[in-house]
């Protein structure tokens, strides 16, 4: 069932290619329609899993000689995580019903960037997973730079090389694994099982990880999110905060974690007091937490403010993967999930709702606007959405932050205090954001007062597919923060089982 | 060796030179008042079938090869036929390609060396036997020097074709050089003979004059595959040549060269991995109780050595020279030496077991096949806008959908992004080396060749994103040739096909070696 995720998105990619010029509403339609049957498969597949470990779907030889096979499976997590992109796979056609430029070919690279990401989901083969990691680079490529905005095509050409590069250092990773391995079969359950030397772990672990880790905006390899998510048009920005970050973090856990369980030992000695690589990243993680949560902080450019607000987040995942123990990976792997659909909420809301509208998202511009009595949709929305992010409890993000605060102080006390301050500060520049966008008191310039008196400046009516969106959106962040049980009773015994290692 | 044995062993080169003729009598004797678009047509639809009938002459002819005396000329089946039958299949679709072409008035004339040409590449491919060798590389070159001339209205061609000649011409003295003193240190001409002569001769002498040797047939070799330092000739050539003939040289005549490198280095490790040799040498070669080298210094050291420099040289200048490139025929030509370099490092480190020889036959097929299709879309475009700068691709999505499609596929592919075939081919060949060569030196090497593609990528996309991303100048449509587009889109196909199943293709060369 899950399996027809991937085939339905590429399908529909390829039908979208092929649609004549002009028919944008029925590209819309079509798009639409593939995406609800995308996540339709994937409830389907989360109601199936529930209360079952791994289900392989599909294992075929694909390359015999080199062992490569075409497994596709499914555990808790990759569960969750698909069911994940199904919601921001449709929330995502809804925010960009609005494309008109060239809207067949848009749909086209969308479902097969949709297609990729839930390929990385499912495929349980290290190659097989790296092929869809790879896929879902190009789409994003040229999504940004012909539908974006500020700096496009720089914007689309910095985060195709990070990803590149990323991917780079994960294949030679993967490769030396590989022939070091002497394995016969590249599926991870059979490495897992095997095991690799633990001198090679330590050295290796260190490349896989960070290629992944480029992806999931780890500082300092952070700086393609935000000029990315800035320069994408909406859809796209959501699906790569949403998502495709996501698909780093996951490939840190899958791959980094479960095939390298060694590279995290510790070093025998320790430098600047760290001793192992679980410190380094856990360093980074909690750097990565602070630094974006005080640099979106400064933004001046409301876009920024939660392209930012992304690296911050991710840290938490990245901090809880480190942390090694049930509920901190738990935590990391449920942040994926809340922080996939509260970013995708924020980039709907500044994007499509705010931008479309006022065409500027400079802070200091729409200060001016009284966005707060204009666009009340846009306003309450953003509160419901900068209360989820803050981690205000009720929300997914609680939840899930605390699980990996808890985690990290099982592990080391400070871990979690200095990222404690990174909440402090994400409530300031939430807070900060919302009220300079939407309730600021700034008095009207002449400029402004005269647009107000005329009576044709009116805001275009907030439409259907954002209303859709926007409630399907918090409906899911809040539904997932009052009773996360639904997600966690499926995510703990796939971590459980991962922590354990040896292909369980 | 009697006349039938030669004749039998040289059937598929046989059809070829036929094929040659028959063009010609056909061309000069019964077409000289048709028009010149039903010329060229004919000329090349009598050369593909040329080239279909050599493809049946290879099946027939099994894998029985020439020898005189007890030493191979020319060895058959094997990597060996599937290097043959691929450099026809690409002679065949650069012939489809010529199709839509106008750049010369005489179709036949250039249809005939093309198939001349091919035929000099499937006697390198084959040959075991320095004369044999020398020969095939003549015949292979004199015909690219003259296809590379043959728009005589263009000062561009004539200048290309002039360094091309100046530069293989220096390089084939080179080689013979190189051959010469190979044969005076071991009194033998077959690659086979001179290394096993080499390994017993020089087991315990330095040698520096085999050090030579190997360094001038190197040069040689590395000219033929454009290897940096000896790649100069390249970017003029692909830039001036007219588009079927730089297709051919991009793709035809690397895969013969690339053969004829396997071949050498199948010979030099078939002396330490074969069963019968190795048993036979200790016997005679090595006085008992003497310590077997366990690696031979004499010729493999200096042979890796040289080819890992090659490599590194090529992975490192070929990508980031390309970066600057405004013209995309350049670009390739930068690109093409860049993928030489990856292909020099599976030569590099290379094991007799079908491992290497089949990563390398892969990557090299492949490359020939895509590199086929980039030079097509590139003519087409050329012809529209009269240009190959990048800019002459702005706005392709638009004025030509299709091709802009193709283009997307092949250039993705020279890039390697999974799943299309030149991702495969990068691994194979990648996996391969790892293989081979354990530690630290080798693993470095594969990380720089991956990280040369990712900086590949950035240039790959210039091109895309001007036929994607950036506002088209000119919306005009561009019309292609259907002949032309039916197979650029069989290409494209091809390389998502092979991409998507990469065991059709691994089985397809494996077919051969039963």
């Amino acid at each position: 069932m899950l399996a027809w995720t991937i085939y339905l998105s590429f399908a529909g990619a390829l039908v979208e290619a092929l649609l004549p010029k002009g028919k944008n509403a029925l590209a819309r339609w079509f798009a639409l329609a593939v995406a609800v049957l995308g996540l339709l498969h994937a409830v389907g597949g989360f109601i199936h899993g529930m209360g079952q470990g791994r289900i392989v779907i599909v294992d075929l030889a694909w390359v015999p000689s080199m062992g490569i096979h075409y497994l596709l499976a499914a555990d808790g997590i990759s569960r969750v995580l698909v069911l994940l992109t199904g919601l921001a796979a449709v929330a995502g056609v809804l925010f960009s019903w609005n494309i008109e430029v060239r809207t067949n070919e848009f749909f086209a690279f969308y479902l097969a960037l949709i297609g990729g990401v839930y390929g990385v989901f499912l495929s349980f083969d290290v190659f097989l997973l790296f092929v869809f990691y790879e896929i879902a680079i190009v789409p994003k490529y040229f999504l940004i730079a012909i539908w974006g905005s500020t700096r496009r095509e720089y914007g689309a050409m910095k985060l195709a090389l990070f990803s590149f590069v990323g991917s780079a250092m994960v294949l030679i990773g993967l490769l030396a694994a590989y022939t070091t391995s002497g394995s016969h079969s590249t599926s991870m359950i059979d490495l897992a099982r095997a095991g690799l030397p633990v001198g090679f772990q330590m050295w290796c672990f260190p490349l896989v990880f960070t290629g992944f880790a480029v992806l999931a905006g780890m500082w300092p390899f952070h700086t393609w999110a935000p000029t990315g998510h800035v320069a994408a048009p909406t859809a796209a920005s959501m699906l790569l905060a949403g998502v495709v970050m996501k698909l780093g973090a996951y490939g840190c856990l899958r791959v980094g974690i479960w095939l390298f369980p060694h590279g995290l030992d510790p070093w025998g000695f320790s430098l600047l007091g760290l001793g192992s690589w679980r410190d380094v990243f856990a360093l980074l993680a909690v750097v990565g937490i602070v630094y974006g949560a005080l640099v979106a902080l400064a933004q001046t450019d409301f876009k920024f403010v939660i392209g930012y607000s992304s690296v911050s987040h991710m840290g938490f995942v990245l901090l809880g993967l480190m942390t090694l123990n049930q509920i901190g990976v738990t935590g990391a792997v449920l942040q994926m999930f809340s922080h996939g659909i509260i970013a995708g909420l924020l980039f709907a809301i500044v994007g499509r709702i705010v931008y479309e509208r006022t065409h500027t998202r400079q802070l200091a511009e729409l200060e001016t606007m009284h966005l707060g009595r204009r666009l009340p949709f846009a306003a309450w929305a953003f509160v419901i959405a900068g209360m989820a992010s803050m981690g205000l409890p009720g929300f997914s993000g609680f939840v899930a932050e605390l699980q990996v605060l808890v985690g990290a102080w099982m592990v080391r006390p400070w871990w979690t205090i200095a990222a404690g301050i990174g909440i402090v500060v994400g409530v300031a520049y939430t807070w900060r954001a919302l009220q300079k966008a939407f309730f600021s008191d700034v008095l009207p310039t002449a400029h402004t007062l005269e647009q107000e008196h005329e009576p044709t400046h009116e805001f275009a009516a907030i439409t259907w597919p954002e209303i859709t969106g926007v409630v399907m959106l918090t409906g899911v962040s809040l539904f997932v923060g009052l009773c996360p049980r639904i997600l966690l009773d499926t995510i703990e015994p796939a971590v459980k089982a991962l922590l354990a290692g040896g292909g369980q | 060796m009697n006349y039938a044995d030669l004749f039998r062993a040289t059937l598929p080169e046989t059809a070829l030179e036929i094929a040659a003729l028959l063009v010609l009598v056909i061309d000069l004797g019964f077409l000289r008042k048709t028009a010149l678009k039903t010329r060229t047509a004919v000329a090349a639809l009598v050369g593909v079938a040329g080239c279909g009938a050599a493809l049946w002459a290879l099946q027939m002819q099994g894998s029985a090869g020439l020898s005189y005396g007890d030493s191979v000329l020319l060895a058959a089946g094997g990597y060996i036929a599937a290097a043959q039958a691929g450099i026809l299949i690409l002679t065949a679709l650069t012939l489809l390609l010529l199709i839509d072409s106008a750049f010369t008035r005489n179709a036949g004339e250039y249809v005939a060396i093309v198939l001349m040409a091919a035929a000099g590449g499937l006697l390198i491919a084959a040959a075991q036997d320095l004369l044999v060798i020398f020969v095939g590389l003549e015949l292979l070159s004199l015909g690219l020097y003259i296809l590379t001339a043959f728009a005589k209205s263009s000062g561009k061609s004539a200048e290309a074709a002039m360094k091309y000649y100046l530069f293989g011409g220096m390089s084939a003295a080179f080689l013979l050089f190189g051959f010469s003193y190979l044969y005076g240190i071991t009194g033998s001409t077959n690659l086979h003979a001179i290394l096993l002569a080499v390994y017993g001769w020089n087991a315990y002498h330095a040698a520096p004059l085999l050090y030579v040797a190997i360094v001038l047939v190197l040069t040689g070799l590395g000219f033929k595959v454009a290897a940096v330092p000896f790649h100069l000739w390249a970017p003029d050539t692909y830039e001036g040549a007219p588009a079927p003939a730089a297709a051919f040289i991009a793709s035809v005549s690397k895969v013969a060269s690339f053969a004829l490198l396997i071949s050498i280095a199948t010979a030099a490790s078939h002396v330490f991995d074969g069963r019968q040799f190795t048993a036979a040498l200790t016997a005679t070669v090595i006085p008992a109780g003497a310590p077997r080298p366990h690696v031979y210094l004499g010729f493999a050291t200096p042979w890796m050595l040289i080819l890992t420099v090659f490599s590194v040289a090529s992975m490192v200048l070929g990508n980031l020279a390309a970066l600057a490139q405004t013209s995309v025929r350049r670009l390739l030509a930068y690109s093409a030496i860049a993928h030489a370099g990856y292909i020099l490092l599976g030569l590099a480190f290379f094991t007799y077991s079908p491992l290497s020889t089949n990563a390398i036959l892969y990557y090299i097929l492949t490359y020939g096949l895509t590199t086929i299709g980039a030079f097509g879309v590139v003519s087409v475009v050329e012809r529209a806008t009269g240009s190959d700068k990048l800019d002459s691709f702005l706005g392709l999505h638009k004025r030509n959908p299709l091709l802009a499609g193709v283009l997307l596929v092949l250039f993705l592919s020279l890039a390697g992004i999974p799943p299309l075939v030149g991702f495969w081919a990068k691994f194979n060949l990648f996996v391969a080396v790892l293989s081979v060569g354990a530690g630290p030196v080798p693993f470095a090497l594969v990380a720089l060749a991956i990280a040369m593609s990712a900086v590949s990528l950035y240039y790959y996309l210039q091109v895309l994103k001007r036929a994607y991303v950036m506002a088209a100048v000119d919306e005009s449509p561009i019309k292609s040739h259907p002949v032309t587009l039916i197979v650029l889109l069989a290409i494209a196909a091809a390389v998502v096909v092979f991409g998507c199943f990469p065991v059709l293709l691994q089985g397809w060369i494996a077919s051969f070696y039963i």
